[in-house]
């Protein structure tokens, strides 16, 4: 099992939430969503420009910025 | 007294369509007091009587980190609606679910209406209503929002919730060893002090000083700034433990606590899949093409290109009409009315200034229509996606996009919509920062007078001068939306975390309703402003009159003409006419010179001397601060050529050529300064109403013409030294 950030994850790729790595605003933001660990997540896409990340959980779509997936720590399933 | 319920839900959970579902068109649209979150009300008629029901802001959370959360919270505090209606979406029920935990953590009473059913069905996702209803402890009525199914089973509910209030007792979640202890010392501190207890359970209150909620920390600091400190330090220290052992923060544990709480919920025989749930979906399908990497551009491209169509094209035809009616009663005023101040007051000070507002309302509606379209299909949000890594670059949100567009991005625009259409932003310094910045598109009342300037100085070139001065709009804008966002809106950018909603259809009723009321918000609001500001344009262009003396040179010159008239006849009727009219213009100039605006005008003249404007420039200028367009008529009556038509325009370019004061290096210093100085005042009024307060409206008619002067005024001096 290996962990690494969300901003390294490729499209298709599916993982489990392990750590978000951030407070206040962001952090309040990212974790209002239900990225919080134990979460599974798959990446959908990337916007033409590689940035913002989408994501299904929980059975919707989420965006990103790279800026913001920074802060999450993904187990990606092998 | 009657009963208020109060509707919320996230975001796209159907929270609208439920509210217009039970109120229909009896609803009102207003502002939350100082705030700009608009605040909608509507009447419910029950067994006879009539239950208020107010639309709270979608939010996600109950944080105090935007302005929608805070109003809502407030509102839900301090005006204590009876029940809360939380709307549910079925097919999203765990993410939903989250700021239900936050009511009943409130002690708030709450009845649950799971929406779109029918898609979670779709979706292959089994609800099972009462086993919900048991492990939540409330109400849950199964929904569709979208036909009115179950409203009336839901409104029962409600009331019956609402008339036996004795059952709401805060609902407790255990928060694991650290925090539970913590919080239950807190809790008891509290309660002893009585610390802001009448307005918020001791309980909560002790939470939110655990998530360091700055709203509650500052009311608690102002109640009793002493046990404020303590529990302050108490979560500091409390923070600093949890970082030092887990590597994490208090919030981010309540936060993980709340969904494990959510999942204990739904294990207990409350949801069943049907297959993987993070499956493809139909709309996940249409996204592959829709934000795909290279077809995603074009198709939005194409998608913004119609949009543009339908405001600016169809609505000419009603936009005629407007301008048609107006002329009409214009005339009608002008034959009946005697000659004199007052005429002149009423055709050119209120029926043009009302017609002005009014003349917008068709293109208003067709933009907030287009703009509803887009955005309760869900396609906005992605095109926010797709845009955010440009917009991000200026300091500005992927929604940009939008009113950038609608102000005049592709040339033809107008600002006023644009300003409208920056409400789809929802973080509030990406969303002033977009308002200031999109009267510097070149909008449809600009490009007259650059037709007007480019056809007297660079005909060959008209094309390639018109795409030159779209990208200048385009460049100067962003890069002042940067400069603001780090002068004077700075701060971080606000987090992107955005859902991209299913595709739906939209409801006509819906759209229908929401295009109205905002329309209506636009005449309300803008229309008496700017009636006034008209009235105030038109006495400084009007008064002082000419003198008596002068106003008898013309008249005299007019006899002279009329008596060598009777003398000669060998004189045809079409030359004394011609040269009738002559006086008439020169008396115009005259008179203009002489007014408030004409002595601004030839005041200023020293200092925009810098710029390369005369004081007929100034004048127009002036002029155009009621409406660019304006600004040509108000050339014309400068240089004595009268208000012009289009016949008189070829004239005023040929004018504009052969005057000394004019020179290709003039025209482009007046481009400039016409593109970038203060909007006009119908846009002025916008902005002041969208960002809440006068002020910014005062700022951008100050900044940007101080903004105007200084790169038109750089360009014509190096232009100068450079010896064009």
């Amino acid at each position: 099992m290996q962990v690494i950030n969300m901003r390294q994850m490729k499209r298709g790729q599916t993982g489990t939430i392990k750590r978000i790595g951030a407070n206040g605003q962001m952090g309040c933001r990212i974790r209002d969503m239900g990225l919080v660990p134990g979460t599974r997540i798959t990446i959908q896409g990337r916007a033409p420009l590689k940035d913002p990340v989408a994501l299904r959980l929980m059975g919707f779509t989420l965006t990103l910025r790279n800026s913001e997936a920074d802060f999450i720590l993904v187990e990606v399933d092998s | 007294m009657k009963t208020t319920i109060a509707l919320a839900g996230n975001p796209n959970a159907g929270k609208t369509t439920l509210f217009n579902a039970l109120t229909g068109a009896r609803q009102h649209v207003g502002n939350y007091p100082g705030v700009t979150v608009e605040k909608k009300q509507g009447v419910y008629q029950f067994n006879g009587n009539s239950v208020q029901i107010v639309d709270l802001p979608g939010t996600y959370s109950l944080s105090a980190y935007s302005l929608e959360e805070v109003v809502a919270r407030d509102f839900l505090v301090k005006e204590c609606p009876a029940v809360v209606v939380n709307i549910l979406d079925a097919s999203n029920l765990e993410r939903n679910l989250y700021l239900t935990m936050q009511f009943m953590e409130m002690g708030l009473p709450v009845c649950i209406a799971l929406n779109m059913m029918d898609l979670a069905e779709k979706r292959g996702i089994e609800i099972n209503v009462s086993a919900l209803s048991k492990a939540l402890g409330t109400p849950v009525i199964a929904t569709i929002a979208r036909n009115g199914a179950g409203k009336k089973e839901l409104m029962q509910a409600a009331i019956e919730v609402a008339n036996n209030k004795t059952a709401t007792k805060p609902f407790c979640i255990s928060y694991g060893e650290d925090i539970d202890g913590l919080l239950r010392q807190m809790e008891k501190q509290i309660r002893q002090a009585g610390f802001l207890t009448d307005t918020y359970d001791s309980r909560w209150i002790a939470l939110k000083y655990l998530e360091s909620d700055e709203q509650i920390v500052s009311l608690g600091q102002k109640a009793n700034a002493q046990l404020s400190s303590q529990l302050e330090l108490k979560t500091r220290n409390l923070s600093e433990h949890l970082f030092k052992t887990l590597e994490t923060y208090p919030e981010a544990i309540i936060a993980d606590h709340r969904y494990g709480y959510i999942k204990s919920i739904l294990k207990q025989d409350v949801i069943r899949f049907r297959g993987d749930q993070n499956r493809l979906f139909i709309s996940d399908k249409i996204d592959k093409v829709l934000v795909n990497r290279f077809a995603g551009p074009l198709i939005m491209l194409a998608v913004l290109l119609v949009l543009y169509h339908f405001t600016f094209s169809y609505s000419a035809i009603p936009v005629a009409w407007m301008e048609a009616f107006f002329v009409w009663i214009g005339g009608l005023a002008q034959t009946h009315l005697a000659d004199g101040v007052l005429k002149s007051l009423i055709i050119a000070g209120i029926i043009d200034g009302v017609g002005g507002v009014l003349g917008f309302v068709p293109l208003i509606m067709f933009m907030f229509l287009g703009v509803a379209l887009l955005e309760d299909t869900g396609y906005l949000a992605r095109v926010a996606f797709m845009m955010d890594r440009v917009f991000r670059v200026f300091g500005l949100h992927g929604s940009s996009v939008m009113a950038y567009i609608v102000s005049g991005g592709i040339a033809g625009g107008c600002a006023v919509p644009g300003v409208m259409a920056s409400r789809t932003l929802k973080s509030r310094k990406e969303r002033l920062a977009t308002l200031l910045t999109v009267p510097f598109m070149n909008c449809g009342a600009k490009l007259p007078v650059f037709a007007l300037l480019v056809a007297a100085f660079f005909s060959e070139k008209k094309a390639i001068m018109m795409f030159v001065l779209t990208l200048i709009a385009w460049i100067g804008a962003l890069l002042v939306a940067k400069l603001l966002r780090i002068t004077v809106i700075r701060g971080e950018s606000t987090p992107f975390v955005m859902e991209l909603p299913p595709y739906r259809c939209p409801t006509f009723k819906g759209l229908a309703i929401h295009t109205w009321e905002r329309t209506w918000q636009y005449i309300k609001k803008a229309g008496t402003v700017i009636l006034g500001i008209s009235i105030l344009l038109w006495s400084m262009m009007t008064f002082p009159g000419l003198p008596e003396s002068q106003g008898r040179h013309y008249d005299q010159q007019r006899e002279t003409l009329k008596s060598t008239f009777q003398i000669d006849q060998g004189i045809i009727d079409q030359d004394i006419k011609k040269q009738l009219a002559l006086i008439d213009k020169k008396e115009a100039e005259a008179a203009l010179r002489h007014s408030i605006a004409g002595r601004l005008g030839t005041a200023l003249e020293p200092v925009s001397r810098l710029a390369g404007f005369d004081w007929r420039t100034n004048i127009s200028l002036v002029g155009g601060f009621a409406a660019k367009e304006v600004i040509v008529s108000t050339l014309g009556t400068a240089y004595s050529l009268g208000q012009t038509d289009s016949e008189q325009n070829i004239a005023l370019s040929k004018k504009l050529a052969q005057s000394p004061n004019w020179s290709p290096l003039t025209a482009i210093s007046a481009i400039l300064f016409i593109m970038f100085y203060a909007p006009c005042f119908v846009s002025v009024a916008c902005i002041c109403r969208e960002s809440g307060s006068w002020k910014w409206g005062a700022f951008s008619i100050v900044f940007n013409t101080l903004l105007a002067f200084f790169i038109a005024g750089a360009v014509y001096q190096i232009g100068g030294i450079l010896g064009f």
